[in-house]
């Protein structure tokens, strides 16, 4: 999973999709999962880092985490891999 | 190192286009305490859901109703509407500030005389009085207002054997200018039914008529109708001192005053457009100062108005159950409140606050309750912060008509509490359990034995 090149969130959660036109506006917990997404972490260690960090639980994370990924995929801000593609 | 409140991530996309369904984000402070109690603590105390009721507020905005009344007529009593919350402890905030009986059937009738209500100062309404209830009301010197022509005869045939005269008021029905009009509730005015009952009342010597009582219609978003209630009231009560030489006692407005609560399809909050006390009073004493009574013989005003008194001293409690994504993208959150006890969710859409604090986020959600059931949605489309799972909150203005129209429906209703004025907890309602609803039902013997 990766998030499109072109694609860049900034300080303050402002997002721009130059192909669409769209932008979009995400909270600094969204913030960080985009970026260390960019960074093409894992969804192991993006977990640790929120468990570490945040007063949360693995199975809230792991749900919340799978449902803003859904998200930016409603939003065509992911590639398709090519797995996906055929 | 101490971990950071978790805010799960949304992403929201920006539009410029015109505002949507689901309205602008209302909420930027959490309610955190009610009263100086906090929520988390009356929720650990005595559970989720959970009904808070604020002693203050209900005598605080009866105050302000009764001053926007008295500083403009002179003869003013307030009865309290039972059937809007007819929980003892309620009932005697309101009898306590002075506050008479209004009862629209023998259950409340004789929660009222429990409650240590005079009979003289209970009104009955409602168009199913039994003959017992009627009896008991004669005997208790109570206020009956007649409903319909069959009630007529059956209070005068009362009447004829007993030495009591009872005292009674007819229900009028009229045109106010609103739609829908109701016509249900007594004798009309305009095509003559009432002056027919007064004339029937007037001859048949056998009752006391002090009173000229309507129900106009309920959350009355003007307050012009009842100038013209009033004024036709004024007009009936005038007839019969020139006809009969015989003065009404009272004129009685009725309820249906709105509270702050936005009604479903409102585009401005309800605590922004309904009408207030000061403009019911306004047009009510208005009209009856200007009508024909002399002034030194204006009636009673009598006002039993319910929901606008109650409806802000009442707050529901509850915590998030989960958070789900609809089939079409749309966040939906479960919470443990339904509309089995919030009735009130048909009609308005409930402010609802988180209890804990938030950030500036948020999200169009739409709220379900926890039955099984399609029509369980609390709010169809809010704007609201984040919550997690657990999490708690507030839900706003619900004191009027939830705890008595509320449904034992697949689970058990939950607890009332009272907040009196120094911030002590008074349990008011206990919650049901199951051995309280088992113990009513009834197995036949053939039934009592099966194999699976």
């Amino acid at each position: 999973m990766k998030i499109k090149k072109n694609v860049a969130v900034s300080e303050s959660g402002y997002i721009f999709n130059p192909s669409t036109g769209e932008s979009f506006s995400v909270n600094p917990s969204g913030i960080e999962i985009f970026n260390m997404v960019k960074e093409q972490k894992s969804y192991e260690e993006i977990s640790a880092h929120f468990l570490k960090k945040y007063n949360t639980d693995k199975d809230t994370f792991e749900k919340d985490y799978n449902d803003f990924i859904g998200m930016l995929n409603h939003y065509l801000l992911l590639e398709k891999d090519h797995a996906e593609e055929n | 190192m101490e971990k950071l409140r978790y805010e799960r991530p949304v992403i929201k996309k920006l539009e410029t286009n015109m505002p949507n369904k689901f309205g602008l984000r209302t909420e930027y402070q959490p309610k955190t305490h009610i009263d100086g109690v906090a929520v988390k603590d009356l929720i650990k105390e005595h559970g989720s859901p959970l009904f808070v009721i604020s002693e203050q507020t209900i005598r605080k905005t009866y105050r302000e109703a009764k001053k926007a009344f008295t500083t403009r007529y002179p003869k003013v009593q307030f009865a309290w509407s039972y059937k809007t919350n007819y929980l003892n402890a309620v009932c005697h905030v309101f009898h306590q500030e002075g506050s008479w009986a209004e009862v629209v059937s023998g259950f409340e009738y004789e929660k009222a005389l429990r409650n240590g209500v005079e009979g003289s100062k209970i009104i009955f309404n409602g168009p199913d009085k039994t003959i017992e209830d009627l009896k008991k009301a004669v005997e208790h010197d109570s206020l009956i207002h007649i409903d319909h022509l069959d009630e007529l005869y059956s209070v005068i045939e009362l009447a004829g054997n007993t030495d009591k005269k009872p005292k009674v008021a007819i229900r009028v029905n009229m045109d106010t200018g609103i739609y829908p009009m109701w016509d249900r509730f007594g004798f009309n005015y305009e095509n003559g039914q009432a002056w027919d009952a007064l004339n029937k009342i007037m001859r048949s010597e056998k009752l006391e008529l002090i009173g000229l009582h309507c129900h106009i219609g309920t959350f009355m978003l003007t307050a012009q109708a009842y100038a013209t209630a009033a004024y036709k009231l004024a007009d009936l009560a005038i007839g019969i001192k020139k006809k009969y030489k015989h003065d009404i006692k009272y004129i009685d407005m009725g309820g249906g005053f709105a509270s702050r609560n936005t009604l479903k399809g409102s585009y401005l909050p309800g605590s922004d457009t309904n009408p207030t006390f000061d403009d019911f009073a306004e047009a009510i004493t208005s009209a009856l100062i200007n009508s024909n009574f002399e002034p030194d013989n204006l009636p009673l005003l009598i006002l039993e108005t319910g929901r606008a008194l109650i409806d802000d001293a009442g707050y529901l409690l509850g915590s998030v159950i989960s958070n789900k994504r609809s089939a079409q993208g749309k966040r939906t959150t479960i919470i443990d409140v339904g509309v089995n006890i919030l009735f009130t969710s048909f009609w308005y859409e409930h402010k609802i606050t988180p209890a804990q604090p938030f950030t500036h986020y948020a999200e169009d959600t739409t709220l379900y309750g926890p039955l099984c059931m399609n029509i369980d949605v609390v709010r169809e489309s809010v704007s609201l912060p984040l919550m997690n799972k657990g999490d708690h909150f507030v839900i706003h203005s619900v004191g009027a008509y939830n705890m008595t129209q509320w449904m034992q429906f697949i689970t058990l209703r939950p607890k009332v509490v009272m907040i009196d004025k120094d911030s002590n907890v008074h349990v008011i309602r206990e919650n049901e359990t199951i051995e309280r609803i088992t113990q009513m039902e009834k197995v036949p013997g053939h039934l009592k034995e099966f194999e699976l």
